[in-house]
């Protein structure tokens, strides 16, 4: 497996205060990396940083380019794709003007429409409103529409911020079975997420960030039985 | 007043909201795309309508000048701004775009003078020489502050408004100019006689806005920018450049104030500063469409000029101060309104 991303010794500021310190990690091709942590741990600025919302200090990697001077725009044309936490919709617009604006960044259209047909295969419900207004949908629908949106660049990594928050436990259920199912299509994953265990079960190897610090890693299936884990993140006993 | 007076100010009236609605949609795309309300685009419809009557009166026209001036500010500013960011391959194309571009219209223009075109054509040329103005104006002054509050961007828009009048006067001289109607037909509807310029206004206003809807949901382009009006970070991570968006928006915008310009110059003695009331009322026209609303506005702008029509005929001296007295409920309405709407929201 060859490297698809890493950050190595990333520092982001917000004014003067030190939101991430040195915070190093790489995703593997194919493979499923998600970060873990409580809330204000820095999560979320260390994916503002990597697609380059955020500006930072340190070294990051994308295929083995240097992309840190990169703007957004270069590095979601190179197909470094990212879904928010706010999903970032186009609220009057249609759901197939979403999607289709999804694939802006694609100079080859001629594969759009095919792309298309495999988004609403994968989520039926936003084929059924596609003519509706995103801003009308439902939570669920809302983050199926962000992914379907992320999906149509083709990314090659994907960077989801929290995918669960503020849904229905079985609506948080099929989304991380969509996660989990893009792993077929070659796509890499980097996950942040509050919901630690379904995270770990989805991932591969996971990460854990405190205080803007990486404070531990391992395989997944390693993390999900650390009792220290258990304890803080995983509600166990 | 008879009702035949009354028609034939509403007749009048629409056709001047025609004009403004044009310019009225102009300032609702920049405004959505950028975040600047831009003030100088009754400027730039003036400054069409100047370019014409020097095209047509066989002079080359002060435009030519303004638009070498600008892009080769436009391109040290951007070849400054990227060696900073150190985007050396971007150099061939900011080359081709701020530079290349903008001369080659000039140059064209220049040559195609000589030959002594045909009305078609110096309209043609006019527009050309028009366009590249406000997206040049936009590389060098809110490039840089892009990021600026809308009260920022709005404050530079004016002091731009002003340096545009100075220049205006510069290079076009202080003479009036009214150009040749476009053309001498006229109908008479239900006793009313309707002269063929004012057809023609309101049928370019309604082909313009056409396209416009058909651009903005037709086209991957047309969409981009909608997507960059409703949601800026949104937009950025699908790859749509905000810079690129509010160039288009600039070049579409200038490109329906050059119109409105063209057709305005026919019916109304256009000065190097007669642009500020025209802008001003397009301003009125978009307000009371919320500024993001096209269709709002472009109903706004045919009632500001139904107004001002009636006004005109009350009393000349004060149409201006009744139309823009208007302003004052319309900012009360709005305001409540968005109120209710900010409130739906945080719900």
């Amino acid at each position: 497996m060859s490297e698809m991303f890493s950050m190595t010794d990333v520092t982001v500021c917000y004014d003067n205060v030190e939101a991430v310190r040195n915070v190093s990690l790489s995703v593997e091709e194919g493979q499923i990396v998600t970060v873990i942590g409580p809330n204000g741990a820095g999560k979320t600025t260390l994916l503002m940083a990597a697609i380059g919302l955020l500006a930072s200090r340190g070294r990051l990697a994308f295929q083995g380019n240097d992309i840190g001077r990169m703007s957004v725009e270069d590095r979601v044309e190179r197909r470094l794709c990212l879904v928010p936490e706010k999903r970032e919709l186009f609220s009057d617009m249609s759901v197939a003007d979403n999607l289709l604006l999804g694939s802006y960044s694609l100079r080859d259209r001629s594969g759009v429409q095919k792309t298309l047909d495999e988004v609403y295969d994968r989520f039926p419900r936003l084929k059924e409103r596609q003519r509706q207004a995103a801003g009308t949908l439902s939570g669920g629908e809302r983050q199926m529409l962000a992914l379907g949106r992320a999906l149509m660049a083709k990314p090659k990594l994907l960077m989801l911020d929290e995918p669960s928050l503020g849904l229905a436990p079985l609506i948080v259920r099929e989304i991380f079975r969509t996660i989990a199912s893009l792993r077929d299509l070659g796509v890499s994953i980097l996950l942040v997420e509050q919901n630690a265990r379904a995270a770990l079960e989805t991932a591969d190897y996971g990460y854990v960030l405190e205080t803007g610090e990486i404070v531990q890693s391992g395989p997944a299936k390693d993390l999900i039985h650390d009792p220290r884990l258990i304890t803080a993140y995983l509600g166990g006993h | 007043m008879t009702s035949d007076i009354a028609a034939i100010l509403a007749i009048d009236g629409i056709a001047t909201g025609a004009v403004y609605a044009l310019v009225a949609i102009g300032t609702v795309l920049i405004f959505t795309v950028t975040r600047v309300i831009f003030i100088p685009f009754g400027d730039i419809a003036a400054f069409t309508a100047l370019t014409l009557a020097a095209l047509d009166a066989k002079r080359f026209p002060g435009t030519g000048a303004l638009v070498v001036i600008l892009a080769c500010l436009a391109t040290l500013i951007e070849i400054v701004s990227l060696l900073r960011n150190g985007e050396r391959r971007q150099l061939p194309r900011a080359l081709f775009f701020y530079l290349a571009l903008p001369l080659a219209v000039v140059g064209l223009a220049s040559l195609t003078m000589r030959a002594d075109p045909p009305l078609a054509i110096r309209l043609v040329l006019a527009l050309m020489l028009i366009t590249p103005i406000s997206p040049l104006l936009d590389r060098i002054v809110f490039r840089p502050i892009a990021d600026g509050t809308v009260l920022l961007l709005l404050t530079v828009s004016v002091a731009l408004h002003f340096a545009l009048v100075g220049l205006g006067l510069l290079f076009f001289g202080p003479e009036g100019v009214r150009t040749e109607p476009l053309t001498s037909l006229s109908t008479e509807l239900a006793g009313v006689l309707i002269s063929g310029q004012t057809m023609l206004i309101v049928i370019a206003a309604l082909v313009f806005s056409g396209l416009l809807y058909l651009f903005f949901d037709f086209t991957l382009v047309g969409k981009s920018l909608r997507a960059t009006a409703v949601n800026r970070t949104g937009s950025r991570l699908m790859g749509i450049r905000p810079a690129r968006a509010g160039t288009i928006a600039y070049l579409l915008g200038s490109l329906m104030a050059g119109v409105s310009g063209i057709l305005i110059a026919p019916v109304n003695t256009i000065f190097y500063d007669s642009g500020f009331l025209l802008g001003l009322k397009a301003f009125v026209g978009a307000i009371v469409g919320g500024m993001t609303s096209y269709p709002g506005a472009a109903i706004g702008a045919v009632g500001v000029g139904i107004l001002e029509s009636f006004a005109s005929f009350e009393s000349s001296a004060l149409k201006d101060v009744i139309v823009f007295s208007l302003l004052i409920p319309i900012l009360i309405w709005r305001s409540l309104a968005s109120l209710h709407s900010e409130e739906e929201i945080e719900e």
